[in-house]
C-alpha cells in the first residue's frame, strides 16, 4: 500500500500525508526540515552579530536589536535547531536499530513535532509583532520580568509549548527503547546511538519539568502580576536561576549524548571494528547522564551561593571529565588498528575528537570556581560553549546526516561537496571561536553590542567574524549538496557502508512497516555477525504474517494549533482583557481534540500477508 | 487481533497490560508521573523558598485552619481507596462494580474540589489574600492551584472514560485507559499528602 499509493498522489495529498503522518520516518523528515530552517535562521542571526562586532564602535545594528539578536540566536539554536535535529535523527534511526516497526506512541510522536513547531513559530512571531525576546537565552529575572513590550512573553509561551512537545518525545523514546526491542536485542546489545537516545530521553523527562515550572512562574509574574521574582513583593530572582539551570545543565547533555552515540556508530562502521570498550561506553554514558543533574550551580558561581556550595559543584563538575575522557580514549582505540575509510561522515567524527577535547579542557578550567570569577561573563565562556555545542553537537549532526542520509532518503550525499562543507565549516569554526578564548581572557565581556578601539580587541574580532562567514559558506554548500543529491544522485542499496547494525539490513528508504519480519538479534552488531557467518541478511524471528500499523491523524496538528492560538491570547490579554476569548477558543480546541482522541477508538490497521509477499516479489 | 481486543472471550489476569499498547501506556504513564514529580518538586522548592515572604500581608499562621483541610484530606484519601476498589473490580471483570466505585471516586473528588474553591474564595474575599498579595501568595496559589488543576483534569478524564464506555463494558482496549487514569488519581493523592504536610501543617505549627 505504501509505495504504490504514494506515487499517484498530488501535491495536496502529499501535504495532507505529512500533516497527518504518524510514521516515525516521515516525522523525522518533518523534524529535519523544520530544524534545518531554524538552524539557518539562527545562523543568520549569528552572522548579524558577527557583522556588528567586525570593527570597534560599529553601528550596523542598534543596541536593542543586538539584544534581540543574541537572545534569539541562543534560544533558536538550542531549542529550535539542535533539539529537533537530534529528534530527527532519533526518529529516523532508533526504531530501525532496535528492530521495531514503529515507536511506542506514534500519535504522541506526531504531537511532539507539531507542538515544537508551533512553539517555535510563536517564539519567532516576536520579530514581526513589536520586538523579539531580548533578555538573553537564559532570561534571568528580574531583567526578563521587567523587559518592556511583549518580547519575553513570546519566549515564555513559545518555549512552554515547544518544551511540552520535547517532553512527550522523550517519554515516547523511553518506552520505545524499553518495550519495543526485537527478540534478542538485550540492553547490552543495543547500538550506542540507541543507548545515548535512551539516556537523553531520561534526561529530558527529568529536566524539562523544571523549565516548565520556571516558565510558568515567569509567565505569572509578567502576565498575571504575581511576585515570584519581584523583590518588592518579597520574591527572589535566584529561584529563576536555579530552576533554569536545573533544566539547563542537563539540557547540554541532552544535546551532546546523542552526538556521542553518532560518533560511536560512525567510528566503528568506518574502522571496520566493533566499538572499543562498549561496556565502558555504556557506563560512561549513564554516568554522564547521572552527574549532569548534580552540577547546575556551576553556572551560578558568581551568584554568591558561598564557598561550600561552589566547592561541591566545582568538584562534581570536574568529575564529569572522567567518563568523558573514557569516551575519548575509547574512540581513539576504536580507530587504532582499524581498516579506516575516510569520507564526509568520518571527517566530522575525526574533526570532533580534538575540537571537543578543547571544549572539555576549557570546561574543566571554568569548573574551578575561584578562577571562574575571572572568566565569568566574558568571551572565554562563549568560546567554551561553542566548542562543545558546535564542535560536539553540530559536528555530530553533520556526521549523522552524512551517515544516515542514504537510510533516510536512499541516496548518498555527494562526497566532494561533503568534504568542501567539512573543510570550510571546520576551518571557519576554529577561526571564529579559538580566538574568542583570548578575547575573553583580555577582558571582552559577552553580550555587549560593541567594543572600544585601542584595546587590542580589533584583530581578534575581525578574525572571528571572517570565520563566521566561512561557517556560513560551509552550511550553504551543505544545502546545495542536499538539493544536488536529491536531483542527481543514483539510488543506492540498503547497505552502502557495509554496516554493522540492524538499520542496514533493510531497504533504503525503509518500507513504512520497516521490517517485513521482526529480526532475531544474536549479539552486538547483529548484521555484522550474520555477514561473518556468510548470510546475506538478518535471521527473522517470526514467519511472515499480517503487520499491525497505526492510523494517521490530523488531531496532533489541530491540538498544537489550539495551543498556538491560546498562546497569543495569554500574551495580549494584558493589553485588552477581551483577548481572553482567544485563550478560551484555543484551549477549547486543544481540550476538544484530547477528548476526541480519548473517546474515539483508534485500533490501527493491518497490512496483509499477501500484500507483503507481493511487495517482496517486486523488489 | 482488534476483534479479540474489543471483545475478549476471557479476561487475562492483568487486562491493563495484556496488549503491547497496554504495556506501552502503562510504562509511558509511569514515566510521565516521574516528570510530574519533578514538576511538583520544583513548585514545592519555590514554595519553601518563599513561604515566609509575606510582604507584611497575611501569613500562613493567620490564614490556614486545619479543620477544612482535614476534611479535604479525608475526602481525597478515601477517593484514592475507592479507585483501588474500582481497579480490583476491573481485574475481576465486573464492569458494573468498577463503574460504581469510579463514580464514588468522582463524587469524593468533586467534594474535595468544592472545599478547595470555598477555601480560595474565603482567602480572596474574606482575607484579601491573592496571587498578587506577596511572593508567599504567588507561591501558595501556584502550588495548590496546580494540584487543584490536576484534580479537575483527573475528574474530567475519569468522567469521560465512564461515559464513553458505559454501554460497551470492559475490554482490552479500554482497560489500560481506566488503569492509567487511576494511577493519575493516586499520584494526585500523594501530592496532596505533601501539600497537607508542607503547606498546611508546617504553616500552622
Amino acid at each position: 500500500m505504501s509505495t504504490a499509493v504514494a506515487q499517484k498522489k498530488g501535491f495536496g495529498a502529499f501535504i495532507w500525508d505529512y500533516l497527518t503522518t504518524v510514521d516515525h520516518k516521515k516525522i523525522a523528515h518533518l523534524y529535519l526540515v523544520a530544524g534545518g530552517l531554524f538552524f539557518l535562521v539562527g545562523g543568520l542571526e549569528a552572522l548579524l552579530i558577527r557583522i556588528q562586532l567586525i570593527k570597534p564602535d560599529n553601528d550596523f545594528v542598534s543596541a536593542g536589536f543586538y539584544n534581540e539578536l543574541l537572545t534569539m540566536h541562543g534560544t533558536t539554536m538550542i531549542f529550535l535547531a539542535a533539539m529537533p535535529l537530534i529528534f530527527a535523527i532519533m526518529n529516523a534511526v532508533v526504531p530501525l536499530q532496535i528492530g521495531a516497526r514503529d515507536v511506542a506512541f506514534p500519535f504522541l510522536n506526531s504531537l511532539g513535532f507539531w507542538l515544537f513547531l508551533f512553539g517555535g513559530l510563536i517564539l519567532n512571531c516576536g520579530w514581526f509583532l513589536g520586538g523579539a525576546p531580548d533578555a538573553g537565552w537564559t532570561a534571568y529575572a528580574p531583567l526578563s520580568t521587567v523587559s518592556p513590550g511583549h518580547g519575553v512573553d513570546f519566549y515564555v509561551l513559545g518555549l512552554q509549548i515547544s518544551g511540552a512537545g520535547t517532553l512527550i518525545g522523550g517519554i515516547n523514546f523511553l518506552v520505545t527503547i524499553i518495550n519495543m526491542r526485537a527478540p534478542g536485542m538485550t540492553y547490552m546489545r543495543m547500538p550506542l546511538f540507541t543507548w545515548t537516545a535512551l539516556v537523553t530521553s531520561t534526561l529530558i523527562l527529568f529536566a524539562f519539568p523544571a523549565l516548565t515550572v520556571g516558565l510558568f512562574l515567569l509567565m505569572f509574574d509578567r502576565l498575571f502580576g504575581s511576585g515570584f521574582f519581584n523583590a518588592s513583593m518579597g520574591g527572589n530572582s535566584v529561584i529563576w536561576e536555579h530552576l533554569f539551570w536545573i533544566f539547563g545543565h542537563p539540557e547540554v547533555y541532552i544535546l551532546i549524548l546523542p552526538a556521542f552515540g553518532v560518533f560511536s556508530d560512525v567510528l566503528s562502521t568506518f574502522s571496520k571494528k566493533r566499538l572499543f570498550g562498549y561496556t565502558a561506553m555504556v557506563f560512561a554514558t549513564t554516568l554522564i547522564g547521572f552527574l549532569g543533574f548534580m552540577v547546575w550551580a556551576h553556572h551560578m558561581f558568581a551568584t554568591g551561593l558561598g564557598p561550600a556550595a561552589n566547592s561541591i559543584f566545582a568538584i562534581a563538575t570536574m568529575a564529569i571529565a572522567v567518563p568523558t575522557g573514557i569516551k575519548i580514549f575509547n574512540w581513539l582505540f576504536t580507530l587504532w588498528g582499524g581498516t579506516i575509510t575516510i569520507n564526509s561522515a568520518m571527517l566530522w567524527a575525526l574533526g570532533f575528537i580534538p575540537s571537543f577535547t578543547i571544549g572539555g579542557t576549557t570546561g574543566v578550567m571554568l569548573a574551578a570556581a575561584a578562577a571562574d570569577y575571572q572568566y565569568h561573563d566574558t568571551y572565554f565562556v562563549v568560546a567554551h560553549f561553542h566548542y562543545v555545542i558546535v564542535g560536539g553537537v553540530v559536528f555530530g549532526l553533520f556526521a549523522a546526516m552524512h551517515y544516515w542520509w542514504p537510510k533516510m532518503f536512499g541516496k548518498v550525499l555527494n562526497e566532494t561537496l561533503g568534504q568542501i562543507t567539512f573543510w570550510t565549516f571546520f576551518t571557519g569554526f576554529h577561526l571564529t571561536f579559538f580566538i574568542q578564548h583570548f578575547l575573553g581572557l583580555m577582558g571582552m565581556p559577552r553580550r555587549y553590542w560593541t567594543f572600544l578601539p585601542g584595546q587590542h580587541l580589533e584583530t581578534g574580532n575581525l578574525v572571528s567574524s571572517i570565520g563566521a562567514f566561512l561557517m556560513a559558506i560551509g552550511a550553504i554548500v551543505f544545502v546545495i549538496n542536499v538539493i544536488y543529491t536529491s536531483v542527481k544522485a543514483p539510488k543506492v542499496s540498503g547497505d552502502p557502508w557495509d554496516g554493522r547494525t540492524l538499520e542496514w539490513s533493510i531497504p533504503s528508504p525503509p518500507p513504512h512497516y520497516n521490517f517485513k519480519q521482526t529480526p532475531l538479534v544474536r549479539g552486538l552488531d547483529p548484521l555484522w555477525i550474520e555477514k561473518m557467518e556468510g548470510r546475506k541478511g538478518i535471521t527473522p524471528a517470526e514467519p511472515l504474517d499480517d503487520i499491525h500499523m497505526p492510523n494517521p491523524s490530523i488531531l496532533p496538528f489541530i491540538m498544537s494549533l489550539g495551543l498556538f492560538i491560546a498562546g497569543f491570547g495569554f500574551i495580549y490579554q494584558v493589553d485588552n482583557l477581551s483577548y481572553l476569548w482567544l485563550v478560551i477558543l484555543g484551549m477549547g480546541i486543544t481540550l476538544g481534540c484530547m477528548l476526541t482522541r480519548s473517546v474515539k477508538d483508534d485500533l490501527g490497521h493491518h497490512i496483509h500477508k499477501e500484500d507483503l509477499e507481493k511487495e517482496g516479489a517486486e523488489q | 487481533m482488534s476483534d479479540q481486543t474489543l471483545n475478549p472471550e476471557t479476561m487475562p489476569e492483568q487486562p491493563e497490560r495484556a496488549t503491547l499498547e497496554g504495556k506501552n501506556k502503562f510504562l509511558g504513564f509511569w514515566f510521565f508521573l516521574g516528570g510530574e514529580t519533578v514538576l511538583f518538586a520544583s513548585l514545592f522548592g519555590t514554595y519553601l523558598a518563599l513561604r515566609n515572604s509575606t510582604n507584611d500581608g497575611p501569613g500562613a499562621e493567620e490564614l490556614f485552619g486545619l479543620e477544612l483541610v482535614f476534611v479535604m484530606t479525608m475526602l481525597l484519601l478515601t477517593s484514592s481507596l475507592t479507585s483501588v476498589y474500582a481497579m480490583y473490580h476491573m481485574k475481576n471483570n465486573s464492569f458494573g462494580k468498577m463503574q460504581l466505585w469510579l463514580g464514588i471516586t468522582v463524587l469524593l473528588g468533586l467534594g474535595f474540589l468544592g472545599c478547595e474553591l470555598y477555601e480560595f474564595y474565603h482567602y480572596i474575599h474574606g482575607e484579601g489574600f491573592t496571587l498578587r498579595s506577596s511572593a508567599f501568595g504567588s507561591a501558595f496559589y501556584t502550588l495548590v492551584g496546580f494540584h487543584g488543576g490536576h484534580v479537575t483534569f483527573g475528574l474530567l478524564w475519569i468522567i469521560a472514560l465512564m461515559v464513553r464506555n458505559a454501554k460497551r463494558g470492559l475490554n482490552l482496549y479500554n482497560a489500560p485507559k481506566f488503569y492509567i487514569a487511576s494511577l493519575y488519581w493516586h499520584f494526585i493523592d500523594v501530592v496532596w499528602v505533601f501539600i497537607f504536610t508542607v503547606v498546611y501543617l508546617m504553616g500552622v505549627i
